[in-house]
Formats: structure tokens, sequence, C-alpha cells
């Protein structure tokens, strides 16, 4: 049976692995190869490491930081930030990349996505996309697409780009709630549910985690086919081998590490 | 261990070289049909579209990798490179395969979502070579629209939707659909399996 999977998530700023609150203030959690390593150990299906310094000056500690975390790492391995080109992705899945996610370069000339695809295979494009909702009670179905580091509304529709970047031949859907990113209180699941069943690729939900029942809850109600944490994971508010076990005991299909 | 792995132009091999270095093989990336003639040992990666393996078909590697394959030489496809094995792909009608098995690749049948992404279980037929010293149940990386159908030669099924082969192996001949360079411990394991598995 194809079992949910739980990604870790590395935020990385001039090669060190940082974590703000909805996306500002930002402390220190570690050096990105070691954190990799240490996730893909208890259990990690997935390693995500989104780059936030995103400027050109530093894409060669970015593309170092890349190899050596992707060194030791034999599960499945996405890097993302600043990529405006196919040239940009090619320096990256040299680097040891297997999947690469755009953001803003996709939005400002979606036939990137094409582009990438084209050339490493669709399974290769991670469109990674920012929500909001107006306001907290706002529908899920108008929430809207940031970019900058959600600092822009492009007032884009959530679920519209997600249908277009599957057309365009996305691979997979990166769906950040910022409303929830830092909360620790619950995935935005209405948002997610609304994407899930816009598309058919795999949807990832990021942003809220603060427990195991949240995965739960995200994977049934959101219909989520992979959940991503990085907080969480980071301070040893939870590993991902005893988060597993508590999802798997709620009925969820899981891969329990050896 | 030496394996001369075929870079055909599809996609990015960097993660199967690494593996391959991983569990202490010196693989050799190439296209050159006289360093593949040479080989002591193949494997032929792939990710994305079948269409791509019309590249072995135009530039001669097809011939070269036949010829291998009937001299003995122990072959691994990987993903598309599984699919090869198979007379084609409905993914590509105009690209036929090598034809090692008669069988054709298609879509998968609809109901679940397409493409099939992410870790799921192999249940495993025990006399495998391939699959030795793996627990059946293990998890194991996918991403795939098109499946191999089940054969005789099938040594390791898969269940979305519906039943289809995981693996095969038919003498020196051997493919994973999964992806063993993404499959953590149980992926380096076939791997070493193949590199270690000699013909009688």
């Amino acid at each position: 049976m194809l079992t949910k999977r739980i990604i870790a998530c590395l935020d990385v700023k001039n090669g060190r692995v940082v974590k703000g609150i909805q996306f500002v203030d930002l402390v220190d959690a570690g050096d990105p190869a070691e954190l990799a390593a240490r996730h893909a150990a208890a259990g990690a299906d997935e390693i995500v490491f989104l780059d936030i310094t995103a400027t050109h000056e530093n894409r060669s500690t970015l593309l170092d930081a890349v190899q050596r975390a992707a060194r030791q790492l034999f599960v499945p391995f996405t890097v993302g930030g600043g990529i405006r080109t196919a040239d940009d992705a090619a320096a990256i899945f040299d680097a040891g990349a297997d999947k690469i996610s755009i953001n803003s370069a996709a939005l400002a000339r979606p036939e990137l996505i094409g582009e990438i695809g084209a050339r490493f295979g669709a399974q290769a494009v991670v469109v990674a996309i920012d929500a909001r909702r107006s306001e907290p009670s706002a529908a899920a179905s108008t929430a809207e697409v940031f970019v900058s580091g959600g600092r822009t509304n492009t007032g884009r529709r959530v679920v519209e780009w997600a249908r277009e970047a599957e057309s365009r031949g996305a691979g997979e859907i990166l769906l950040t709630s910022m409303d929830a990113d830092g909360t620790r209180a619950g995935f935005d699941c209405a948002l997610t549910a609304a994407v899930s069943e816009a598309v058919q690729i795999p949807v990832i939900a990021s942003g809220g985690a603060g427990n195991a029942q949240h995965f739960t809850q995200v994977f049934r109600e959101g219909n989520a086919d992979a959940a991503l944490a990085a907080s969480i994971f980071h301070f040893g508010i939870a590993d991902v081998r005893t988060l597993k076990e508590q999802i798997q005991r709620d009925g969820i299909p899981v891969r329990l590490p050896c | 261990m030496r394996v001369t792995v075929i870079d055909y132009k599809a996609g990015n091999l960097t993660s199967v070289v690494k593996a391959l270095r991983a569990v202490g093989a010196d693989p050799t990336l190439t296209d050159d049909l006289a360093v593949v003639q040479a080989a002591e040992r193949l494997i032929l990666p792939g990710v994305g579209h079948f269409a791509a393996t019309q590249f072995l078909n135009d530039c001669g590697l097809k011939e070269v990798i036949q010829e291998r394959i009937t001299a003995g030489v122990p072959f691994l496809g990987i993903c598309v490179g599984l699919q090869w094995l198979f007379a084609g792909s409905t993914e590509a009608p105009g690209s036929p395969g090598l034809s090692v098995f008669p069988e054709t690749c298609d879509r998968f049948a609809p109901g679940p979502k397409i493409p099939h992404v992410g870790w799921n279980s192999l249940s495993l037929r025990p006399e495998s070579r391939l699959m030795s010293e793996i627990s059946n149940n293990s998890y194991v990386y996918f991403t795939h629209s098109y499946r191999a159908p089940l054969i005789n030669a099938t040594v390791a099924v898969t269940n979305y939707g519906e039943l289809f082969s995981a693996a095969v192996e038919r003498d020196n001949v051997m493919g994973v659909q999964f992806h063993p360079e993404k499959s953590g411990e149980t992926g380096l394991r076939v791997l070493r399996n193949f590199l270690e598995w000699r013909p009688c």
C-alpha cells in the first residue's frame, strides 16, 4: 500500500539551517548535512532543503551545502530557492538534488515549469505555493498566492494556480499555508483539501505542524499525499520515528524505519 | 566492482552514481558504444518519458546492449530502464523496447492519483537473487505513471489500484520499477545484490 510521506524541511540561510515564525524572527537550528542525515535515519521519507538566502552572490555557498547534504542521503532530496532558469536547476541537480522546487520564478514565467520538466522529467519539478487567506474566516477556495518569501500578493487564487502548474507539467505541489506556518496549531486542512481535489498530482501540505494529531488530520481531512514540517523536528519536539509510530496507531499507512 | 551506467540523456544520473559508489562500486557513466561493448556489468537508469529511450535505438546502443545481454553480462534496468526491457510502452508507441519480455507497459488504470509517487511495499518471490536478504513488505520509493504487467519473470509485486511488476528477473537480466538509489537501506541492498551476482 502506498504510504503517506513525512517530509523534513530544512530552511537554509547562508549555509545554516534556520527557523522562523511566519517567515520572520530567524534562529539557528544547525548544519544542513547533519540534520538531513539525522532525519533520514529517523525515517523521514524525503528531505526538502529551501534556500531562503536566494541571492545570486550566495549560489556557491548553496551548491556546496546541497552537495554536502546529498552525499550520504539515499532518500528523495528536493532543493528550492532562487531557481530562475533551467540552468540554475541543472546546477542543483548536479550537486545531488532529485527534485527542484520553484515558486516566485514559476509565477513570473510559468513556462519555466515545462522547461525544467523537459530536461529532467516532470517528477523532478515541484511547484511551491505560499498561500494566505484574506482573513481567517475566508473560504479556503479564496486563498491567494504570495511570492517573494510571502511579501507580495499576486492576486491569484491558489486552486487556479495549482491547476495551471499541473497542466504545465509540475510533478508535485508543495502547498504552504502562511497563516498556519510557524504556529504549531495544525495544518490548514480545508485549503489542502481544496487543492488536492483540484489536481491529480501529489500535494504536500506544509505549515502549522505541531504534533502527530495534526499530521493525521491533514492526511484524513486535507487528503494530503505528504506532509512537511521543520521546527518540530529540529528542536526535538518530535522525532520522525515517534511521530510515524503515533500516526500509524491512528490508522494512517506510513513507512516505519527498520 | 566495475559497472557501466548508460547515459542516454534522460534526466539526472547523479543519485544513481552516488548510490553505486556508496555500496563500493566503481561506476562509469557513458554513451560510448565501445565502452558499453566492453562492459562487465550494465545499468540502464531512467527517469521521465519512455520516448527518451528512442536515443538508444537511434545511436546503435540498443544492438550493443542486446549483444552484451546475449553474452551473459548482468544487466539492471531502473524505472524506464525496466520498462524498456518490454516490447514497448503506450507512453511512446513509436519507440520499441528491447523485447526481452514480449508484453507492453501501460498507464495505470484510472482510480488512484497518477503519477504513483512515494514509498510503497514489495511482495517478494523468495527465490529472487535481486531481492535476496530483503524482507517481504519492505518499502521502496516509486515515481511513475506507466507500469509493467505481471509476468513469469516478476519477482516483486506492488499494489497501486492494480498489481504491477516492481521487479523482474530472468537469467542475467533484471529490472526494478522503483528507485533503489532513493530507497534507503533497502535500495542500497538491491544495488549490492545486483553487483555481487555472478552468472554461473
